[in-house]
């Protein structure tokens, strides 16, 4: 039983693994787990101690207006070890494979500056990137009902101020995050930004010199695996002609208009 | 050179590379940087954290700001003990899946416990809204309990038989809402015995010492906070909240 990866590829985090384990020719099992259909309703989870299952369940009942429900991918299964969070599975597999020392420089100060990243980047761009999504195409689809045009503003006045310091304080006017090359920092940002783009929300339109990084970090995975990754997410329109499951939509729909309370 | 840590004691992140710089003896010089008085919302400590936020590190030229970052590059440039950071693959990724987790689960549940019954009262002169204690209270929960179900399960630390830097980031969040009032161990005898392990773990005393400030709102006091600035926070400190 070889290395198995849940992932399903409209999740940021998601593609973040997908394209590392690619590009780094890690030879995995793609556990598809579409997040509207299976996750939710308990159907395929890694099994072991099934942390997907208890957060299938903490969902359903959310009651604090937290959603849950995209925190179920990816994870990780190796032998019987189960493993969640997209940093600490980026981690493992940088130091069970190997891989080339760009990723999670051995340099501490350099490692220090991709660490700083990946922590900061929850509560800031990853705080506001994925709302984009949920307002504009996904609330919508499970609702029945846009959203006023206040919301979307308030999430993209914040992600403009991440933003901002991103460029500033992260990249400077170095290539890459850490400098001359890329590592797990660049690819974590690049991921959470496409989101945004993929509902028509272009955050790279008027800010040149996050385009010109976006191309290198592109070019640096390569962008025959970039766009394979990205391709759902740019086509996420199709999305809003999938059929969900009545019963899923029932349970989402009151949680998820908590959610931008 | 030592290295500085910039540092208020009232931050939990903060408390956390008090206690982990003084348990390891790594020499460090504390820079109390106050929150209540703005001292982070200066041109000079802008030069050290451009975030304007702590803790933060400055080692030579090098400076860098992010707990988690900042605890662990002490814990290789100063090579403490490795049940700290764990070298086994998988006991160190137990450490990594909490340190991520945490963000945007106890640590945000607890922030906003601590803002809207302590601090946020404190800095706009207004009492709280219980609406909002309410709410952050019923998040809070939630996250402690899969803290216990998931990280901790039956085990006497996150990582397994020994402390790690995630036990130590856990313990300081959750100390927060307890300085607000909130009561976390007594209902919970499997939280509350882990506590007690950490708290021997890192030593009483050290842990006492880090705790003080926040485990004694009523000494708090906003009086040399100029009126921008508490503007400034008021309004930062609610987008926090909502």
């Amino acid at each position: 039983m070889g290395l198995e990866l849940y992932l399903d590829l409209l999740s940021q985090p998601c593609r973040a693994i997908y394209i590392f384990a690619k590009k780094n020719n890690i030879s995995f099992e793609f556990k598809h787990v579409e997040l509207f259909k299976d996750s939710v309703l308990g159907r395929r989870t890694p099994g072991g101690n099934n942390p997907e299952q208890s957060r299938a369940a903490q969902s359903q009942s959310a009651e604090s207006g937290k959603l849950n429900i995209l925190k179920k991918v990816p994870a990780l299964k190796d032998g019987s070890f189960t493993l969640s969070e997209s940093t600490a599975i980026l981690l493992y597999l940088s130091r069970k494979y190997n891989t080339p020392d760009h990723w999670y420089p051995s340099d501490i100060q350099k490692r220090a500056l991709v660490d700083e990243y990946l922590s900061w980047h929850h509560t800031n761009i990853r705080a506001n990137a994925p709302k984009t999504m949920w307002i504009k195409l996904l609330i919508p689809l499970f609702t029945g009902q846009p959203l006023p045009s206040e919301k979307l503003q308030e999430v993209m006045e914040g992600l403009s101020a991440s933003l901002k310091q991103f460029e500033e304080k992260f990249l400077q006017d170095k290539l890459f995050v850490v400098g001359s090359e890329i590592s797990l920092a660049d690819l974590v940002a690049v991921v959470e930004l496409m989101q945004p783009v993929g509902v028509g929300c272009d955050i790279f339109e008027g800010r040149p010199r996050l385009v010109e990084w976006r191309d290198r970090v592109e070019e640096a995975v390569g962008k025959e695996l970039f766009l394979q990754a990205h391709e759902m997410v740019m086509n996420i329109k199709e999305l809003s002609n999938i059929q969900i499951d009545p019963q899923l939509k029932a349970q989402l729909a009151p949680v998820l208009m908590k959610v931008l309370q | 050179m030592v290295v500085e840590l910039f540092l208020d004691l009232l931050s939990q992140p903060c408390r956390a590379l008090f206690i982990f710089a003084k348990k390891n003896n790594i020499p460090f010089e504390l820079k109390h940087v106050d929150l209540l008085k703005g001292q982070h919302m200066t041109e000079e400590f802008d030069k050290v954290n451009a975030l304007r936020k702590v803790p933060a590190l400055r080692d030579g030229a090098f400076t860098l700001a992010e707990s988690t970052a900042i605890l662990l590059y002490l814990s290789r440039k100063f090579k403490t003990p490795d049940h700290w950071y764990p070298s086994d693959l998988q006991k160190r990724a137990r450490v990594d899946e909490y340190l991520s987790w945490q963000h945007t689960a106890i640590r945000a549940a607890g922030c906003k416990v601590y803002l809207s019954k302590v601090l946020l009262p404190l800095i706009t002169g207004k009492p709280f809204c219980p609406e909002k204690v309410e709410r952050a209270i019923e998040e809070l929960n939630v996250a402690l309990k899969q803290f216990e179900e998931k990280f901790l399960e039956d085990k006497p630390f996150i990582a397994g038989s020994e402390i790690s830097l995630a036990d130590l980031v856990a313990v300081v969040e959750i100390m927060q809402p307890v300085g607000a009032g909130y009561e976390i161990f007594k209902p919970r005898p499997k939280l509350a015995e882990w506590q007690g392990r950490v708290e021997e773990a890192i030593g009483k005393e050290l842990f006492q010492e880090a705790h003080e400030q926040v485990l004694n709102a009523k000494s708090l006091s906003v009086a040399e906070l100029v009126p921008e600035l508490r503007e400034q926070m008021a309004c930062m400190l609610l987008k926090l909240i909502n």
